[in-house]
This record gives structure tokens, sequence and C-alpha cells, in this order.
């Protein structure tokens, strides 16, 4: 019999090491539909699940693979999808949903160029601000980009883990370039992978309020046919969950959705800060382009210019108090993107008035070269 | 009345059907004259015969009148996104096989928006027990065309009368592969109760269409304005033939309704149960 978890060093693609790292999360349930360059995710899970007693279906669509994730979370099971662009789109629909209901489940959007249809099968970072704004409505959601298979496969735990402590959907932001790079990837001994777990109710089901909060702003999550009684609806609910669309119950409720994440944004915010101790110009990077950016940034203090790095490894929430932090010492970011300015932006709003933010963009299908980015960094520090 | 009910305590005493009710919800939003009720009560009531735990009965809903069905029984109750209802209860189930998991929703959620969700439920033989009040009419927003609207009908987007074909939707169930196909109406409780109870102790897909009234955004646009006048309707139209060939039972203006019990299938292989003996033999077990 295969094993559960693969205890080991192994040579995998991105899109495997996700396919594994939700394995050893605890996903025993997912819901897919084919498209490229996410499928090998769905493909893989295909042939694990049955070895180890989890439940896949391919569905018709994206709109009812989302849909599907989100009832299977509701009886306890950690739940998983995999797409990309266009799927990721009809898929905006339920994790509205999934935001409103505070459903834990994780959707991986393995990013090609678009708009549209757009390049299948070639690399970009176009959606980062569709996986914070995709649906419609005020939400709060949480986004984590990996740059190798080995950082693929930490994230892909981390995040069922911050699905399950904030009851909120997380989407890993990956791209072709992840999906399929092969690399060295090691997978823990099962002792050592931390998991979280949903809080259960602490009270009988006659005192139980599903939507009551608790001091973190999180319910107790009680699932289907635990006697709970729940009901929950995408409409503006109470605490018991029942509809209540008044002006006062929307501002309550909707305020508590974006607050349980923003007040534990320190939390959930990961970055990776190198030669910043000096630094006076900051390349904010994440995903495949943060391997670049390392690189020309090594190119540059071999230079003797005092540059640094700051990849970012959770997207959303945004990591503004890092920024803001290193604003007051440099005096230029450099934000390398697969796109025409997202992250940019959220970049340039944080260092107003403190620091210079210079956007290097690339519309997709290929990778910025290091060499672009320390002629970058080169142009700005005068030398 | 020889006595009045004038003690308050008379007025509160249960309905042998209130377990199933969260009461402290009514009163409900559907107008008078509305099919939903008295189905959810033949649903209520077909748990009831057939004994199931309450506590494993989940009740899944789309968007509409019948969507807000869910927070108003008291079992698991799940009011989820227009035309989603399947594919979410779809998740419930596999998840979580020993829970008796129910979709119950109207025309349009079932068969416009969620029509794609509905033919694939049918062909992979999820196991659900789906029932869709059919109104001819998107009722929640003000009495638009359906893909239930007979030809010739009047709705607020077809004001010169619908020149559509409408889904004949046991037809499309049957055709779809789902093992059970029923057609009742809201006023037939009694065999809408019994047919349900004959569905509860199937497994696999299960289709149960049930014509429901809607006097308010339907009836009077269609010279049938009056609460009980698409009950009356039913009443003098209805002609039960059951294990009639689903490919003729289209509902037409003037035309006999054909109710009954149309298909029942030998049952073939669910999604889960597949699934199981998939799992038996890559393990090396079956």
């Amino acid at each position: 019999m295969e094993k559960t978890i693969l205890t080991g060093k192994h040579f995998w693609y991105g899109n495997i090491a996700i396919a594994e790292g939700a394995i050893a999360a605890g996903c025993r349930f997912f819901a897919g539909y084919p498209i490229t360059p996410a499928s090998e995710i769905a493909e893989h899970i295909s042939r694990r699940f049955p070895q180890i007693g989890g439940i896949f279906v391919q569905f018709e669509d994206e709109l009812a693979s989302m849909a599907a994730i989100l009832g299977a979370s509701w009886t306890g099971v950690k739940s998983m999808t995999s797409t990309s662009g266009p799927g990721f789109s009809l898929m905006q629909e339920n994790i509205g949903l999934g935001a409103m209901m505070e459903v834990p489940t994780v959707i991986v959007n393995t990013q090609r160029g678009g708009p549209s249809t757009g390049l299948p099968t070639l690399t970009g970072q176009g959606d980062v601000m569709q996986a914070k704004w995709g649906s419609h409505g005020q939400y709060e959601i949480i986004a984590l980009s990996p740059d190798s298979p080995q950082e693929a496969f930490n994230l892909t735990i981390r995040c069922f883990n911050l699905a399950e402590k904030y009851r909120v959907p997380v989407i890993l932001l990956t791209s072709e370039t992840i999906a399929h790079s092969a690399g060295k990837v090691i997978v823990p001994p099962e002792n050592e992978i931390e998991l979280v777990y949903r809080k259960k109710p602490k009270v009988p089901p006659e005192e139980y309020l599903p939507y009551k909060p608790d001091e973190d702003l999180v319910p107790p999550m009680a699932c289907a046919g635990e006697g709970y009684t729940i009901t929950t609806t995408g409409l503006t609910h109470d605490e018991k969950g029942y509809p209540d669309t008044t002006a006062e119950a929307q501002e309550k409720l909707v305020r508590r959705l974006n607050d349980k994440i923003r007040i534990h944004r320190k939390d959930i915010v990961d970055v990776k800060e190198e030669n910043m101790e000096d630094a006076e110009i900051a390349v904010v990077s994440y995903g495949q382009v943060s391997r670049p950016a390392k690189r020309a940034v090594k190119m540059a203090r071999e230079e003797g210019i005092k540059a640094g790095n700051i990849k970012l490894i959770t997207i959303w929430p945004f990591a503004e108090h890092v920024i803001h932090k290193w604003a007051k010492q440099v005096e230029y970011f450099i934000v390398p993107e697969l796109n025409y300015g997202q992250i940019y932006l959220e970049v340039k709003r944080e260092a107003e008035g403190n620091a210079q933010t210079i956007l290097i963009p690339r519309m997709g299908g290929t990778l910025i070269t290091p060499k672009e980015i320390y002629q970058e960094i080169k142009k700005v520090s005068g030398k | 009345m020889s006595e009045q009910i004038t003690k308050e305590e008379n007025l509160e005493e249960l309905h042998p059907m209130d377990k199933w009710l969260r009461s402290e919800r009514m009163p409900h939003i559907w107008c008078p004259g509305c099919g939903i009720g008295p189905t959810l009560y033949a649903w209520a009531r077909a748990l009831d015969r057939v004994g199931i735990n309450k506590d494993k009965v989940v009740y899944v809903s789309g968007i509409g009148c019948c969507g807000r069905g869910s927070g108003y029984l008291n079992v698991d109750g799940f009011h989820t996104t227009h035309g989603r209802a399947i594919p979410f209860a779809v998740g419930i189930k596999l998840a979580k096989p020993e829970l008796c998991v129910n979709v119950i929703s109207g025309d349009g959620d079932l068969f416009s928006i969620g029509g794609n969700h509905f033919i694939h439920a049918c062909r992979r033989n999820d196991d659900l027990l789906v029932i869709c009040t059919n109104n001819f009419i998107y009722g929640m927003t003000g009495g638009q065309l359906a893909p239930t609207t007979p030809r010739g009908q009047y709705s607020t987007t077809s004001p010169y009368g619908n020149i559509e074909h409408p889904f004949n939707t046991p037809h499309v169930a049957d055709a779809s592969g789902a093992v059970y196909v029923a057609r009742w109406t809201s006023i037939h409780v009694r065999r809408l109760e019994k047919s349900i109870a004959e569905a509860l102790n199937m497994k696999g897909f299960r289709y149960i269409e049930v014509l429901s009234p809607c006097p308010v955004n339907y009836g009077r646009r269609n010279k049938l304005p009056e609460p009980d006048d698409i009950a009356e309707w039913f009443r003098q139209s209805s002609v039960v033939r059951n294990g009639a060939d689903t490919s003729k039972v289209e509902i037409e203006k003037d035309k006999p309704l054909i109710l009954g019990n149309f298909v029942k299938r030998v049952e073939k292989p669910t999604y889960y149960e597949g699934l199981k003996k998939l799992e038996e033999r890559v393990r090396g077990e079956g």
C-alpha cells in the first residue's frame, strides 16, 4: 500500500509538490476541472487519493468544483480545488460564498497570461488583484505565493492551516513557471508537519450560535450531521445564521469578516528579507520573480550597491507594515512583476512620502531576467 | 364553533410537524397560494414516514423563493448561490455519505443557471434527492420568463407571450440517467409524500418535479389571478399516468397535466460506490 505522506527527498514539479502538500496537510476532498497549466495537480490527486482514501471528482466546470469544495468542507473534511485564470474567474462566485459562510478551503490558481484565454501555456502574475477583489462585495481573503517546488509544498500546507484557523478560503497563487519547474522537495516526517484544525463548538447544540465569534473574531464551526442543526446562507445573516438583510446586520457582519483577517495581519503575513540592514534600494518581489530578484541584488552587492530583497510570501493581506517600515530607510522600492503594475501600486501606497517606487513590468509569457532588474538597481543607484 | 380558543397556550400547542420547522422564523416570506409550503410539508412527512434521523438530514437550496426553505426547516440547511445547490450538495454527500442530502429548489435555479449541474449529477448518479418546485416563472425577481414557462404564456420579460420551447424536466432527468423520476403538484400532497418516501428509500440520483402555483407572479399575468386559480387548474387538468413515457409529458397550455411516478430504474452504482470499488482495486483489496 502507498504511503500517505511521502517523507524523503524528491525531484518534483511544482504541481506535484502542491498535490503532495495538500495530502500532507490532510486534504481528502478534491474537486476540479481540467485547465492548462494546472491539470497535473488534479491528475496527481486522482492517482493518489484512491491509494489513501480521499474523494476526487472531476466536475462539469469550475462553478461546480468550487461549490463542491465548500459543501465538503461543511462536513469537516479539508478540501481543495486547482485551476488557472479562466477557471479562477468562474470560481469567484463561490469564493464569495465561502467568504460569507466562512468556509475553510484552498484554491490553487496557477497563473497564466491573460486576460481571457490569453497565454494558456505561458506564465503570468496578472491575477494578483483578482485574488483579492475577484468576487463582489467587500471581503478579505488570504493569498500566498511560492517561488519554488519546495516552497509550493510548504505553502500548500500553510494555506490549509490558515484556512482552518481563520475560516476563510485561502488562495495559493502560483504560475505556469512554478507549476512546470522541477526541483528538490524535502518532505519531512509526519510528526514534524504542523497541522491546524478549525475550532469546534464548546457548547451544546441548544446554546450554539453558528456565527457568534470568539475574541479572535472567528466563530467555532459545527459541521453538517453533528446534531447542531446549523443553517447558513450567502445572505447577510445574524449570529444564528438567519437572514437579516438590514443595514445594521450588514455593518456588523461585513466589518467582522474583514476585521478577522486584518487584526491578524502580522500572524498571516510572511516575508523574507535579505541584505536589508543597510539597504538603500529594495527589490520587492513575489512568486517566481523573487528568484531573478535575488540574483540581481547579489550582482548589485558585488558592485558595492546597497541593495536588498523583500520577498512577499503572503500576498494578501498585504505586508503594509513591512513596506511602511522599510520606506523610512530605503530611497527606492523596485517592483518587478509579470503584469502592468499590481503589487507595485500597493507598495507605492505604503511608500508614499518616504521612498520612490519603480515598476519593472512584463505582461507575462516570459520571466524578467536578473540582468533587467540589476540594470534598474544600477540606474537608480547612480553608479 | 362551540368552544372558542381563548387561552394563549392553546394557540401555542405543537403541530405534529413542528419539530421539522424553525418556528421562530415564522412568518415566512411566501405569498398566499404558493406551493412551496405544501411541498415542504410533504417532504417532512415523508422523512417521518421513512424514519430518518433528523440530525442526518441536510437541505441544500439555491436562490429564489424556494431557496429560503433551507432556513425554515429544522435540519442542517445550506442556502447557497444561484444554480449551485446540486454541486454544493454533492460535496456534502461525498464527504459524509451517511447523511441524507436533499436539494429542494426552483425551476429557474435547477434548470436554467444550474442546468449543467443537474444533467451531470444525473449522469454521475450522485446520491441525492432533488425536488424541483416548478412554478413556471421567476417568482422572487418579479415574474420573468423561466426555462419552464409554457409557450404563449406571459411574464414580465415575455410581455407578448413566450416564444421559447420550455424544458420538459422529467424527460431531461430521465434522458440524463436519473434512477427515479416523478411529477406531482403541490395539491397532490398525499401522493407527493408517498413518492418522496419511495425516493428516500432508494439511492442514486432521484428527481421529483412538483408543479407549484405562483399566483402573484405567474397567475396574475396568465388569467389565473386568485390564490387558488392555479390549484384549480391543477385539479381539473391533472391525469395520473404512472410509468408514462417522459418524452410525452410536456406541459402545454390547455392540455392535460400528466403526473405520476414515471421512472424507477434498477439501481446502478452511485459515484461514491464506484469510487470505493476503485479504491479497493487500487489498494489490492478487491
